[in-house]
């Protein structure tokens, strides 16, 4: 028997130690960091400049009006997708194809939109072409917002189209038997049963979407500072890690909220 | 549905699909592109390729980013497989529990935080900044995904397998090469293919952990992408589209290989960035 | 499990192989001898030409290796584990380096040709007596306008870039020392200012700037401006000589009221071995011709007086990059400032990033 706890044991080390290293102690030293200054003296200012100065409240503020824009827009176009999706024949087909972008690097995709939204490039032609005068498209909030959209919206619908496939066909019958209308099968039937997709899509959108420095550069042309730029400039430019360690925490901090009000007990629907 | 309603719903889904693809069918369209922008296609030319594989720096980069998915998703897959029957075996519920929600802070992380927490982590250590500490970093966020595809798989298994086993006197060593292994082997193989994917993808964390002139493809791309269009880049693209295919391709072929003996994966899982 | 160690047995193979692979390409690219200078410089920083020319005339082959930012060179150098010989810090950075004692001075006896560079350029309060440092190129910061959107000569000052018109108009480089500093001159105040009320009040200024800014980011810049993408501009004068050369609606303006003028310089770090071939580089530079050549290849401004005669005169009497004296007087050089100082600019220039 002892044997076989050692042996049970053996299994344990290298997760635990991974678990410890790689988990508790980074997260520790961020809230660690966090309270020193430059000149590593413990101190609560980096938290004081940020709930004082109003800069970086307001940049929190559009930080999470731009994930929130984000992530309402891939939820209105995910979820026509893979309702009709979900209906298909080959559907799983149709939702390989729904995958395949997120193979492709995202910096790759960020490099396409730099070409398309251009001064000269597709999307300015296409605009001319139906007599719509040249726009001016990169480095502004709405191009942004689009483009972190469109690298979202495979990650929204996979949840979604995942809960979809779980509702039983009978209860659709069910609902059209009983004379009810195809709006009142979605609105009464369809959605609050795909409920848990459209919540665990949230939480995959949302708060990736605080962070994403490099589309906020390359797409935005650092005019929108999210909360990930400012944790990347104080790590990485600035080496005030001191004051990137307090955005982190607030960072941590947001996504506990969001998971607290996303989560989906998931218990037993694994089974 | 009606039929009217789902031809509205078809011609929805194909206008989306057409969307989603237009940026990557459009980078790859200008890698075949004469000119030296992205505005106007000037003329069918292979020269972008050629130049990407006489580019011999952009060549080491992408023999180095393999090489990091590679050897970091096989340690991620060992230990998160020996973490999957650790967890599995943790019977006291509110243990497990815990363990699983240490396991998904990674998961549900956002890369910044990911990346800046390590780098102090590293340079508390005084490890330098480089190849292994890429490296570590990528075993380290692959090993909870690996975890999560390997112990359904583990729990599907039937206790009494396990014990009969056990009654006719094999050893642990036994029971888990001849037994757990091979059952498990098909959320061991999606969890390898899942680790490559999650590295491929990631461009945050390997941004904050690089140093010492190592890069990986995304962090190449992003400084190259800054410094303007080149359609050296669009070739890569090509390239890399066509790897992609690849990948899934053969993903999709062991997964279908499993499927027919025995499981049916009904669950579609999400690759994260 | 046998199948499992195969396999993972395998793809420890591979792994071994590319790792052999990526070696063996990232060696061909600069292969080492015994007769061999390491040369860490900024990207396409020197013109190739001149390195097979070096090569030629002295028996030593050059390694050059890149850095793309100052700090980035720093702590390459500062970590350890590089043997570089020769590398190119710019003026604050020669006088951060040289109280952290990561130089070596210069021999004085075996340098020729250090009369060949103009007294403006020597002696500068970054490495008094240039005991460490010999300048490489000199240039400044300045307006950039595409004169399609800008009337020529409407802007010459850093003031005017608040005006209306330029809504949504301008790109700034994404340097905060250069873009507090711009603010700072526009006060009338200098670029190396310690006075906190002097960096609130340029902050503040800047944040009245919001408006008009279109991007904060760094070499892209060239490939906009280039291409139209943007009216107005602030960058440094090597960038704009490099647009300029694509774009012929371009137009590179040194406000008078003043700027920043900084200097790259070739130093010897503490890490050098190969001294005579640093020598035997540094003095072929130094030659007239050689300089020349590569201020015609880089586009940059070189300090060295001889190499400038040798130069056309469409570049020499180039204003744009060879401001006239009255100019050069009120152009400013950083100075290395202590880091909480550091860190009060790069703070309060991320607060005007962050002010939308």
């Amino acid at each position: 028997m002892a044997m076989k706890k050692s042996f049970k044991g053996l299994f344990y080390t290298p997760y635990i130690l991974w678990l410890a290293m790689f988990v508790i102690a980074p997260v520790a030293l961020i809230i660690y960091y966090s309270f020193f200054d430059i000149h590593h003296q413990f101190t609560f200012s980096n938290y004081r400049v940020f709930f004082e100065s109003g800069t970086y409240l307001t940049m929190t503020a559009n930080s999470v009006l731009y994930a929130f824009l984000i992530t309402v827009i891939s939820i209105l176009i995910s979820y026509p997708m893979a309702l009709v999706i979900s209906r298909l024949k080959h559907r799983d087909l149709w939702i390989l194809l729904v995958i395949l972008p997120t193979w492709i690097n995202l910096l790759l995709k960020a490099y396409a939109f730099i070409g398309l939204l251009s001064r000269d490039g597709l999307v300015n032609n296409l605009f001319e072409f139906f007599g719509i005068p040249a726009q001016q498209m990169l480095f502004t909030d709405a191009s942004f917002i689009l483009v972190a959209a469109y690298i979202q919206i495979p990650f929204m619908i996979l949840p979604i189209y995942n809960s979809m496939t779980d509702i039983s066909d009978s209860y659709i019958r069910a609902s059209s038997d009983l004379g009810a209308t195809k709006w009142q099968t979605l609105t009464k039937i369809i959605i609050p049963m795909t409920m848990p997709g459209i919540k665990s899509g949230i939480q995959i959108v949302f708060i990736p979407s605080l962070s994403l420095f490099m589309l906020s550069r390359l797409i935005g042309g650092n005019k929108i500072i999210t909360l990930g730029t400012a944790v990347e400039e104080h790590f990485l430019t600035t080496m005030n890690w001191g004051m990137g360690s307090t955005i982190g925490v607030v960072l941590i901090i947001s996504m506990v909220v969001v998971m607290l009000f996303t989560n989906t007990k998931r218990k037993g629907r694994r089974s | 549905m009606d039929n009217r309603a789902s031809k509205l719903g078809k011609f929805y889904i194909i206008f989306v699909f057409l969307l989603m693809y237009m940026p990557i069918f459009y980078l790859i369209i200008y890698s075949f592109s004469k000119g030296t922008t992205m505005a106007n296609f000037d003329g069918f030319t292979l020269s972008h390729y050629g130049e990407l594989f006489a580019d011999k720096r952009m060549l080491a980069i992408f023999l180095d980013t393999i090489l990091i998915a590679l050897l970091s998703s096989l340690f991620s897959t060992i230990i998160g497989t020996m973490g999957a029957i650790a967890v599995h075996n943790t019977k006291r519920r509110h243990q497990r529990e815990t363990l699983l929600s240490l396991n998904s802070i990674l998961l549900v992380s956002p890369d910044v935080i990911i990346g800046a927490s390590f780098l102090i982590f590293f340079t508390a250590l005084k490890l330098p900044l480089g190849f292994w500490s890429v490296l570590l970093s990528h075993i380290a966020f692959e090993i909870p995904i690996v975890l999560l595809m390997v112990l359904p798989r583990l729990d599907e298994m039937s206790p009494s397998l396990i014990n009969a086993a056990m009654d006719l006197g094999a050893t642990s060593t036994q029971i888990l090469s001849k037994i757990t292994l091979p059952f498990i082997q098909p959320g061991i193989i999606a969890g390898f293919f899942m680790a490559i994917t999650y590295s491929l993808d990631d461009f945050a964390v390997t941004f904050f952990v690089t140093g010492n002139g190592f890069t990986t493809l995304s962090v190449e791309i992003y400084s190259r992408a800054r410094q303007g269009i080149s359609l050296e880049i669009n070739a890569l693209a090509g390239i890399m589209f066509i790897f992609s295919l690849v990948l899934v391709g053969i993903y999709y072929l062991i997964e279908n290989h499993n499927l027919s003996s025995g499981r049916k994966l009904d669950r579609v899982e999400v690759p994260d960035r | 499990m046998k199948k499992f160690v195969i396999t993972i047995i395998t793809i420890l193979v591979l792994c071994a192989g590319l790792g052999y692979g990526s070696h063996e390409l990232t060696k061909s690219t600069g292969d080492s001898g015994s007769k061999v200078l390491n040369l860490y410089n900024w990207g396409d920083y020197i013109d190739p030409a001149l390195l097979t020319k070096f090569q030629k005339e002295t028996g030593y082959h050059v390694n050059v290796e890149t850095f793309d930012s100052n700090e980035a060179m720093y702590t390459k150098i500062k970590q350890g584990g590089t043997n570089y010989d020769l590398t190119v810090p710019s003026d604050y950075m020669v006088q951060k380096m040289k109280a952290d004692h990561m130089l070596i001075p210069l021999d004085k006896s075996k340098l020729t040709g250090m009369q060949n560079y103009g007294s403006s350029f020597m002696n500068k309060s970054f490495d008094p007596g240039n005991r460490y440092s010999i300048p490489y190129f000199w240039g400044t910061l300045g307006i950039i306008y595409n004169d399609q959107d800008v009337k020529p000569g409407s802007l010459e000052h850093w003031n005017q870039l608040w005006q209306p018109q330029y809504k949504d108009g301008i790109m700034l480089i994404d340097s905060a020392r250069d873009i507090m500093g711009f603010s700072l001159i526009s006060l009338g105040k200098s670029v190396n200012t310690t006075k906190t009320a002097n960096l609130l009040a340029a902050r503040n200024k800047l944040n009245r700037l919001s408006p008009n800014v279109k991007a904060v980011v760094a070499d892209e810049i060239k490939m906009y401006m280039a291409e139209g993408e943007a009216p107005v501009a602030v960058d440094w004068s090597g960038e704009a000589s490099e647009m300029m050369s694509q774009n012929s609606h371009l137009h590179y303006v040194v406000p008078t009221e003043g700027s920043n003028m900084w200097f790259d310089n070739l130093v010897i770090p503490k890490t050098a071995k190969h001294f005579k071939a640093i020598y035997a580089f540094l003095n072929f530079m130094n030659k007239p011709e050689n300089a020349a050549q590569n201020a015609k290849y880089i586009g940059y401004s070189t300090p060295n007086n001889q190499a400038l005669k040798l130069l056309p005169k469409s570049v020499r009497n180039d204003k744009q990059f060879y401001p006239p004296q009255k100019v050069l007087d009120r152009l400013q050089v950083y100075s290395n400032l202590s880091p909480t100082k550091v860190q009060q600019y790069n703070d309060l220039y991320l607060e005007f990033k962050m002010h939308h």
